[in-house]
Parts: C-alpha cells; sequence; structure tokens
C-alpha cells in the first residue's frame, strides 16, 4: 500500500491500546468504521467525461497520478455499479438531463463530486444561453474541486476530501439504511428553455403575475 | 508469421514492466522520495525508462512559479516598518476590466473626509466559481498588486459560503509572492526599481529629489 | 467530381482573376465587396447554387472551408452567409463569397448540392442564427434542441443571464458589490422563458425530432415469425458514451450488426462560444480559445491570433510579430501536434479494444510536454499564451517547481536541455516504440485495415481537413497550401496516405509526429539564436485599436484545418466571431464512412477521426 494512512493503522480506535508490535497485524475498531474504511477505499468512479476536466481526470487516471492507489481505477461505464459521479465539465441544458437520468440509476450510496469551475457553478461559460450554472442546481454535490481546469493534483485532493467525508458517516444516520424508498429527481424538461418539473408552480405564478402587469400597464397609460 | 506483430507488441509492454522493476534497483537502499530520484523518475531524459508515478499526498509536484491558479492580492508583509498589511491594489480597476469571465468585483474607496475616491479598493471579491484561471489580471495590473496563486488544494464542501473569495481571503502577504515566485518577483521588483509598492517608491524618489534640491540649495 | 484546373494556374493573383471571370459570367449577379476591409464578391441568392456551381468546376474552388452567417443589425439590417472555398490540393487564398437576405424573411439556396460539406454548417446557421436553407435536405436545430426559443446569435436576442452588450460590465467597477447572476433571475437558474409559458399547455418536444425519416423497426415483442432472421433496430450510442470522445451521440440504424445509417447528435457541449466571444473584448477571446480543441490549445491560440493580426495588419501602426515570436510559436505548436496525435491514437487503440495500456504510454509522453507547457505558459493545458504580435512570456531559464505545499518535490532542469532532450531523443524514440508497438499487432491491422473508407474525391467534397483528408491521398496542408509564421523556411514533407482507411489514418499521425519532430530539431538552434530578442512587437495593450473589416485566419491544427472568422466594426469587441472547427466539419463524413460496416466499428472509425468536443460543439 502506498497511500499512509490507508494502512491497518487507519482504522485502530484510540480508546482501546494494542500493542506497538501487534498494531501491523491486528486492529480494534468500530463497526462504522471499518464499514466506512472499506468503501472509502473502493470508490468506483462512472466513466464519463463531459469537456476539458475530463481530459486532467484521464492524466489522473494515467500512470503519472494513477488513482488506483485510492482503489479508483476501476471507472464503470454502467451507473448502476458506480459509486462516485465525477462530473468532469460544463454542464450544458441538453446534458443535464441525462446527467440526472444517470444520477437516479445510480446505487446508493452515492456520491457526487464537481470537478473545475463549470461544473461547481457554471465557470467561465456561466453567462451561456446553454450552460446550467452549477450542477447542484440538479442533483446534489458532495464535494467541489475549483480550478479551471483542476489539475490531476488537485483532483486527487477532491478524493482524498472526499474520503473524509465517507469516514464521518455512520451506519446509525446514513440515509440508504432507513425505511422506504428514496426519492428519484425528477428529470428536466426540454421546452422553450430547460425546465425543471420542479418548479412548475414558480413558472405559473411568474405567468401570472407578467400577465397581470400587462393588463395593468395599459391602465397606467 | 501469423501473430508475430501481437507478440513484439507484447515485448514493448514486458520491456516496460521490467523497467520499473529495474529502475527501482537503482534506488535500493537509498529509497527513491529522494529529491535526486525525484529529479530522475520525473526527467525528460532518456534515462528514465521506470516508475512514472507521483505518489500524491506523500509526495507533489511543485509547480513552477509561472503556474497560475486563483488570483490573490498582494500586502504589504505584516511585521514590515512601514504600513504593515496595506494593500498594493489601488483600485484602478484594469483587472476587472480585462477579466474574461468578469469574475472579479471591486468596490473602489472613497476618502470619508474629502468623498473623493482613494487608491484603495473598499471591497474585492473574485467568485471562484467562474475564474477562468488565465491570468490576464495578473499579467495586466500595473501595480504588481494581483498575482496568481500556487495553491490548488481548495476542494470544498460548499460552494456558496465558499466560493466567492473576499479582500481578506485573498489577500497575502508579499512575502508570500517572493517564495512562490523568486525569479519572476526580482525581475518586477527591479522594473519598479526596489521592492516596495511602485507609489511607495515614487514617493520615495520625489523626497530624495526635494531633499537633493535642499541640499543643492543650501 | 470536377476536375481541378488549378494547378495549372499560375499567376500573381488567382483570386483577383477568378472574380474578373465571375463578373464577366455573371454580370447581373456577382458584384465586388468593396466595403473597407472586405473582400470577395457579393452573389444575388437567385443565382447563388449557379455562381457556386461555376465557382467549383470553371475556377476550380472545390473545396468548401467555412460557411458561416454574419447578423448586420443596425449596419444595413441583414444576415449575410458567407462562404470561403479554396482549390485543393493546390492551396493559395480564399475566394469569399458572400449572399445576403433581410433578417425578417431570412431564406437563402441551400450549396449542399455543390459543396456537401456544407451541411452542418447551414445547419448551424438555422439553428443559431434561423435562416432557412432551400432545398437542405435535413434542416433541423444542430447544436440546440428542437422548441428552443429563438435564434440566439441574432444581435437582439438576450440570454437569461445577459448583463451588457460588451464587457468589461459597468457593474463590476467602481461599484462592484457582489452578487451570483442567479439571485437576480426569478427561477434562481440560468433560464428564461417566453411570455405567458406555463406547464399547462407545454408538451415537450421530446426525443422525435432525433428519430425523424428513420423506420425504427419492428416491436421485438410482436415477433412472431420464427427462425434465424435479421431486423431493423435504432441504436443510441451515447451522449454518456463509454468510449473516450466526450458527449456525442450517434443514432444509428442496423439491419443486423450491419450499419445502415448513423446520425450524428450533438450540441451536448454546446457553450456558447460564439455568443459570448462577440461580448468579449478580442484579447478576452484568448484564453476562451483554449477551451475550443482543449487538448491543442497552443495552436488554437495560433489560429486566432493570426486572424486578429490579419485584421490589424489592417491599420496603420501594424507591426508583425517578431522572429523569436514566430520561432517560438511554431515550437509550441509542433509540440502540441504530437501531444494531440499521441493521444488521438492512444484513444485510438482504447476505441478498438486495447483498453488503456496504449494510452498509457501516450500519455506519459505526453506529460512531459505538458511539463514544458506548465512552466513556459503557466498551465498544463489551458496554456493562454500567444497575444497579437508575440507570446505572452519568453521560456524560461529552467524548468523548476517551487516548493509549497507539503510534501512538494523539486524539480530543476535547464529548459533548452530539457527541450533538447525531448525533441532529439525522447520523442523519437516514444514514436518508434508506438510505431513498433502497433503497427504489425495482427489485431488491429485486421480490424483498420479497409474500414471507414473515405475516397479522395468524397474527402474533398464534404470539406475533411487534417489527417483525415491526408490520409485518403490528398496532400493539402495549410502550413504549404497557404503558409504562415515561419513554416516557409522550415525543411519538413506533407505527410500522405492513400487508402483513406482507419490503418492509413493512424499511420499519418505516425508520419506527421515524425514530421513535427523533424521541425523541432531546426528550431532548436534557431531558439538558441535568437535568445534575448524581443518576444513581443510593439507595446503589450489590453484593449488593442482592431480596424474595422473582415479576417479569416486559418492554421493547420492537428486535428484538422481550424479557422477564425473575424469580423470588427472598429469598436472593442468583435462584431462576429466564429470558428471553423476541424472535428465539427471532419464528422459530416462520419455517416457515410460507417455504412455497411459492423457496429462495432463505427467506435473505431469515430476515434481515427479523432473529435474533440469542445470543438465540435463549440
Amino acid at each position: 500500500m502506498t497511500n499512509g494512512d490507508s494502512g491497518l493503522k487507519a482504522l485502530h480506535n484510540p480508546d482501546i491500546p494494542v500493542p506497538e508490535e501487534l498494531q501491523s497485524t491486528i486492529a480494534i475498531t468500530s463497526l462504522d468504521r471499518i464499514y466506512n474504511w472499506c468503501r472509502a477505499r473502493s470508490m468506483w468512479p462512472l466513466l464519463f467525461g463531459l469537456a476539458c476536466c475530463a481530459i486532467e481526470m484521464i492524466a489522473a487516471a494515467a500512470s503519472r497520478y494513477d488513482i488506483s492507489r485510492f482503489g479508483m481505477e476501476v471507472m464503470r461505464p454502467s451507473p448502476r455499479q458506480a459509486d462516485l459521479m465525477i462530473v468532469s465539465g460544463t454542464v450544458t441544458k441538453k446534458m443535464v438531463v441525462p446527467i440526472v437520468r444517470i444520477y437516479n440509476q445510480m446505487a446508493e450510496p452515492k456520491y457526487v463530486l464537481a470537478m473545475g469551475a463549470c461544473a461547481s457553478g457554471g465557470g467561465p461559460f456561466k453567462e451561456g444561453y446553454n450552460v446550467v450554472s452549477g450542477i447542484d442546481k440538479y442533483i446534489p454535490v458532495d464535494v467541489y474541486v475549483p480550478g479551471c481546469p483542476p489539475t490531476p493534483q488537485a483532483l486527487i485532493h477532491g478524493f482524498l476530501t472526499l474520503q473524509k467525508k465517507i469516514e464521518s458517516q455512520s451506519l446509525r444516520t446514513v440515509p440508504w439504511y432507513r425505511s422506504g424508498e428514496s426519492t428519484a429527481i425528477p428529470i428536466p424538461l426540454l421546452g422553450p428553455d430547460i425546465i425543471d418539473p420542479r418548479q412548475a408552480e414558480l413558472i405559473r405564478r411568474q405567468a401570472e403575475q407578467a400577465a397581470a402587469q400587462a393588463a395593468a400597464a395599459p391602465s397606467e397609460a | 508469421m501469423y501473430g508475430l506483430g501481437i507478440l513484439k507488441g507484447m515485448g514493448v509492454t514486458l520491456k516496460h514492466f521490467l523497467d520499473t522493476y529495474i529502475e527501482d534497483l537503482r534506488f535500493l537502499g537509498k529509497g527513491k522520495r529522494t529529491d535526486v530520484a525525484f529529479n530522475l523518475r520525473q526527467s525528460g531524459s532518456n534515462q528514465r525508462l521506470g516508475l512514472f508515478t507521483v505518489e500524491y499526498p506523500e509526495e507533489k509536484i511543485a509547480v513552477p512559479e509561472r503556474f497560475r491558479f486563483i488570483p490573490f492580492l498582494v500586502i504589504n508583509n505584516l511585521d514590515a516598518e512601514e504600513d504593515p498589511g496595506k494593500i498594493w491594489c489601488t483600485s484602478c480597476g484594469i483587472c476587472a476590466k480585462v477579466c474574461p469571465p468578469q469574475c472579479i468585483w471591486i468596490v473602489r474607496g472613497t476618502d470619508p473626509e474629502t468623498g473623493r475616491p482613494k487608491p484603495e479598493p473598499e471591497e474585492f471579491y473574485i467568485d471562484i466559481d467562474i475564474c477562468m484561471n488565465c491570468g490576464l489580471c495578473a499579467e495586466f495590473c500595473p501595480f504588481d498588486a494581483i498575482k496568481m496563486d500556487h495553491d490548488y488544494e481548495l476542494a470544498s464542501y460548499d460552494r456558496t459560503t465558499h466560493h466567492i473569495f473576499d479582500k481578506a481571503r485573498l489577500s497575502k502577504e508579499f512575502r508570500y509572492w517572493r517564495s512562490i515566485a523568486p525569479t519572476i518577483s526580482a525581475e518586477e521588483a527591479e522594473a519598479r526599481g526596489g521592492w516596495e509598492h511602485k507609489d511607495v517608491l515614487k514617493e520615495k524618489a520625489k523626497a530624495a529629489r526635494t531633499a537633493d534640491k535642499a541640499t543643492g540649495a543650501s | 467530381m470536377a476536375e481541378n484546373p488549378a494547378a495549372e494556374v499560375t499567376t500573381a493573383n488567382p483570386v483577383a482573376e477568378a472574380i474578373a471571370a465571375l463578373k464577366a459570367q455573371f454580370p447581373d449577379a456577382v458584384t465586388e465587396d468593396d466595403r473597407k476591409g472586405y473582400t470577395g464578391i457579393v452573389v444575388d441568392p437567385e443565382s447563388l447554387v449557379e455562381v457556386a456551381t461555376a465557382v467549383r468546376d470553371t475556377l476550380g474552388y472545390n473545396y468548401l472551408s467555412s460557411a458561416t452567417a454574419v447578423d448586420y443589425l443596425g449596419k444595413g439590417d441583414y444576415f449575410e452567409m458567407v462562404y470561403h472555398t479554396y482549390r485543393v490540393p493546390a492551396g493559395g487564398p480564399p475566394l469569399v463569397i458572400k449572399a445576403r437576405t433581410p433578417r425578417d424573411k431570412a431564406t437563402l439556396p441551400s450549396v449542399i448540392s455543390v459543396w456537401p460539406g456544407a451541411d452542418f454548417q447551414e445547419r448551424e446557421a438555422y439553428d443559431l442564427m434561423g435562416i432557412r436553407f432551400e432545398g437542405h435536405p435535413n434542416l433541423k436545430r444542430i447544436l440546440l434542441w428542437e422548441g428552443f426559443d429563438g435564434h440566439p446569435l441574432r444581435k437582439d436576442w438576450k440570454e437569461a443571464y445577459y448583463e451588457q452588450d460588451q464587457k468589461p460590465f459597468d457593474s463590476r467597477w467602481p461599484q462592484g458589490h457582489v452578487h451570483r447572476a442567479e439571485e437576480r433571475n426569478p427561477y434562481g437558474k440560468n433560464v428564461r422563458y417566453p411570455e405567458g409559458f406555463t406547464l399547462d399547455d407545454f408538451t415537450p418536444v421530446g426525443e422525435a425530432p432525433n428519430y425523424e425519416g428513420i423506420d425504427l423497426g419492428v416491436n421485438v415483442q410482436e415477433m412472431t415469425t420464427p427462425g434465424l432472421k435479421t431486423d431493423r433496430l435504432v441504436v443510441n450510442l451515447g451522449p454518456h458514451h463509454p468510449s473516450t470522445h466526450g458527449v456525442f451521440r450517434m443514432v444509428v440504424t442496423l439491419n443486423g450488426e450491419t450499419v445502415e445509417d448513423l446520425q450524428p447528435v450533438m450540441g451536448y457541449l454546446h457553450r456558447n462560444h460564439e455568443k459570448i466571444g462577440e461580448r468579449n473584448t478580442f484579447l478576452q477571446n484568448m484564453p476562451f480559445t483554449d477551451r475550443l480543441d482543449y487538448i491543442t490549445s497552443m495552436s488554437n491560440n495560433l489560429g486566432y491570433a493570426l486572424a486578429v493580426e490579419r485584421l490589424l495588419s489592417l491599420g496603420p501602426r501594424y507591426q508583425p510579430p517578431t522572429y523569436r515570436a514566430e520561432v517560438i510559436r511554431v515550437l509550441m505548436v509542433e509540440l502540441t501536434r504530437v501531444v494531440s496525435h499521441m493521444w488521438a491514437i492512444g484513444f485510438l487503440l482504447n476505441d478498438l479494444g486495447a483498453f488503456y495500456t496504449p494510452a498509457l504510454y501516450a500519455i506519459a509522453e505526453r506529460e512531459l510536454i505538458l511539463d514544458f507547457f506548465e512552466a513556459v505558459a503557466g498551465s498544463r493545458m489551458m496554456c493562454n499564451y500567444m497575444r497579437f504580435g508575440g507570446v505572452f512570456k519568453d521560456l524560461p531559464e529552467r524548468i523548476q517547481g517551487i516548493p509549497l505545499l507539503a510534501n512538494d518535490r523539486v524539480r530543476n532542469e535547464a529548459t533548452l536541455d530539457y527541450l533538447a532532450n525531448i525533441i532529439n531523443e525522447r520523442l523519437p524514440r516514444a514514436i518508434d516504440e508506438l510505431d513498433n508497438y502497433l503497427t504489425n499487432n495482427e489485431i488491429i491491422v485486421t480490424r483498420c485495415q479497409g474500414v471507414g473508407i473515405l475516397p479522395p474525391e468524397m474527402a474533398i467534397a464534404y470539406s475533411a481537413a487534417g489527417p483525415l483528408l491526408r490520409a485518403s491521398g490528398v496532400p493539402y496542408d495549410v502550413r504549404r497550401a497557404e503558409p504562415y509564421s515561419i513554416y516557409p523556411e522550415l525543411d519538413f514533407d506533407v505527410a500522405v496516405r492513400y487508402n483513406g482507411d482507419i490503418y492509413d489514418r493512424y499511420l499519418l499521425r505516425i508520419d506527421e509526429m515524425r514530421q513535427s519532430v523533424r521541425i523541432l530539431k531546426q528550431l532548436l538552434p534557431r531558439l538558441r539564436e535568437t535568445e534575448g530578442q524581443p518576444i513581443i512587437s510593439g507595446s503589450k495593450a489590453y484593449s488593442p485599436r482592431v480596424p474595422e473589416g473582415e479576417a479569416y485566419g486559418r492554421v493547420e491544427n492537428p486535428k484538422g484545418e481550424l479557422g477564425y472568422y473575424v469580423v470588427s466594426d472598429g469598436g472593442q469587441n468583435p462584431w462576429r466571431y466564429h470558428v471553423r472547427a476541424p472535428s465539427y466539419i471532419n464528422l459530416t463524413a462520419l455517416g457515410p464512412m460507417t455504412k455497411g460496416h459492423k457496429v462495432a466499428d463505427i467506435v473505431a472509425i469515430l476515434g481515427s477521426i479523432d473529435i474533440i468536443l469542445g470543438e465540435v460543439d463549440r
């Protein structure tokens, strides 16, 4: 194992002492810890690139930065087998429809990493008419990695940040073991502009308001 | 013979595989994380054959001087004799004008007594969710007051509160700029005529001239 | 296809001669464009197809490089369609043809019957500008979706986050109170609906337009006939794509495993490059060009710099780039070509099923060149290095890391030694190794030879460019056909291969990398000789004064001919900024190339075209 903290030592519960000479073979730990330790070190990302950042993501997976050191090299083309969606690049209105669909198809527990300025908040193309200003407008994001594009090292730092988040979770509180079904995110529609079905009410109110204003305007004049 | 091409290709892969071990032998006992070993492993020379991997959190490639990430604002060193912590920016607005995605926001300072603009920003924001790290702000700043940072480890869990950098978050000491860009900062200082801010140097030169005149007259 | 008489024409100014000939042949329909700073002819729309046919057949301008529309709102109130045509493979300057149509009833005849390569470009003009092309067989939106409200590139169309016509925005300084654009939008998002729009009376257009004119085949559940038989089947490949060419989608009609028809669907990465580019100042577009073909940012920079320099040269105080700047530019561009071809070959092999090992070897060499870019320009991929009249900064003395973070390791090499090492030893060896590794591999040979053939006359007709064109036996390279920078004094051959299949495209990329190394070797002594000379002519200005006029700057990008059509009205911003993206136009040939092959070959053929979606969709 090359990653320093990923050895057995990371598992030790500091409250229960284990003799020094046994520390490399025995660890006394809690269920939460071992559960998270396993999950954090076998994150399988979705093989899914969007734009410029995807190239840096590929570079991070290549020999120089080699994310297989973190158990992440298994990029899965199928969302059913993936744990992590790396939104690597500009999200356009046309593309957000498949992205939400793919997100819904991923099995829990699932995580989303917004890579780069575009995926986080629209980036330099934010003002564009076909650009979604941040994927978090549609799906929840766990970690944001700023940069345009983030270097492979910055991306790996993002992975480590995500690992920390996973390690802070507890079996008792994670949503995917609660009873009841988890709800899917409604798929956006392509109309005259992108439509989030969750905003149907708001769109109606806006239309009514505009109509009322239009009706009021001539009487003022 | 059919299949020879495949075998030849596999030979290349095998060679790559073996090279990684041969290279390891060279570092036997010395450890491959020393600077010498690192330089050899990452160099563009033909000597480099084996393992190319940078084991990121344990070893990182230091970025070069010109590397650009998010911009930052230069301030005087906090232990400086004159005006410690004074911001170099004069709020002239050139960076905000030249910024391609328009991610810089500046409120120009006003003198509370006269109400006239003063050469210091009241507020300064950079939305790093828009910034494209192009470096034009730093390139065209006439006062060397905005520079590109090298710290890329900025991943966060929340962007609404973390991703608009304000003046306090952006400000870094001049010492820091000198440490991350020794050559460039030296070149700039030479162009300005000293290590201080351009305006301070101008003031000093002016003071020296008047002093000269005074001594010359007396 | 037409004969090509251009080879015999040896006059000093072939374009002027061509224009004179056209004016004589069509005295009523053809006039010269006499606006200041403009060139070419203006053709009456009624006889556009007739004139175009004459241009192609009798004058030999058989290659339509770029076709784009300009909205002259408030400057005559018309749309102008601009066609840049070239003689291939003879080379030389373009014959520019223009046709005008009123803004309210924008209709023009389609020239697809003359130059089939106009297909996507006319669809784009329809999509973004709203010009109808009569006679176009498949005129529907290409980058946006059917049902989108309006045509965004029209000057009077405003987006949801619209702030001002031109940058810099007044709200940034001196009273720059920060806000996010979404805070000012009633929906909190980048959306804008037409007046009175609600979801009550709305039915989404959905996927239907993508399948228009396609026989969707049988319903599998209803199949009753027993025994083995094949049926038509429509399969969607993408946009979330297991291959590595980004968010591209193909609607493929299959008969059994054989491809009957392929319709590309794009726009999944359409990020409004041109609309934003018209709002930017001239300099502000430079970093945006990095993000077109994000593998080759250096050559994108050069193309744009050339276009704007061509405009600047219309002005009185223009100074051409200095010699050292040109040397550095060519150095960067040729290194970029190696990077791009390395990447293309690695990922072609990925597409063929050799998952990642060849790509790993190619990426490792790429990383070394990126290190150099990072040390010189400041970024691995988004170099933003060229400036009008030169480059951003001279090469640093050393490629040296500066420790800052914990565990930072420093590397330190003299730049020129590093370069010499890479160019003289490392790259030739890496190319030879790839050649050894792959070229004679029986699987590659079997899967690539004779697959995806593009005959030369079809390649020219479809406006294919770059390796795609040259692998089909057309020796056409912009570096030789219309030389720029210091290419005339450099010694290199235009690589050509003649079979036009995947295998030849692969071999051609290897050849081109060898030629690039040959050029790079010639640059090393020039770099040493010119050391210390200025790298930029004139003073560096963030808002150069660009004279009125139009310019078309094109370079031989690794992917093909990259052209920038820039129109200036004398202001701070380009009035029109259009990118002729090679990846985009090369895709026109994808459908015909895949017909009759197996479904597994589609991905390989796509890989051999080597597209980058940032450039396809812009």
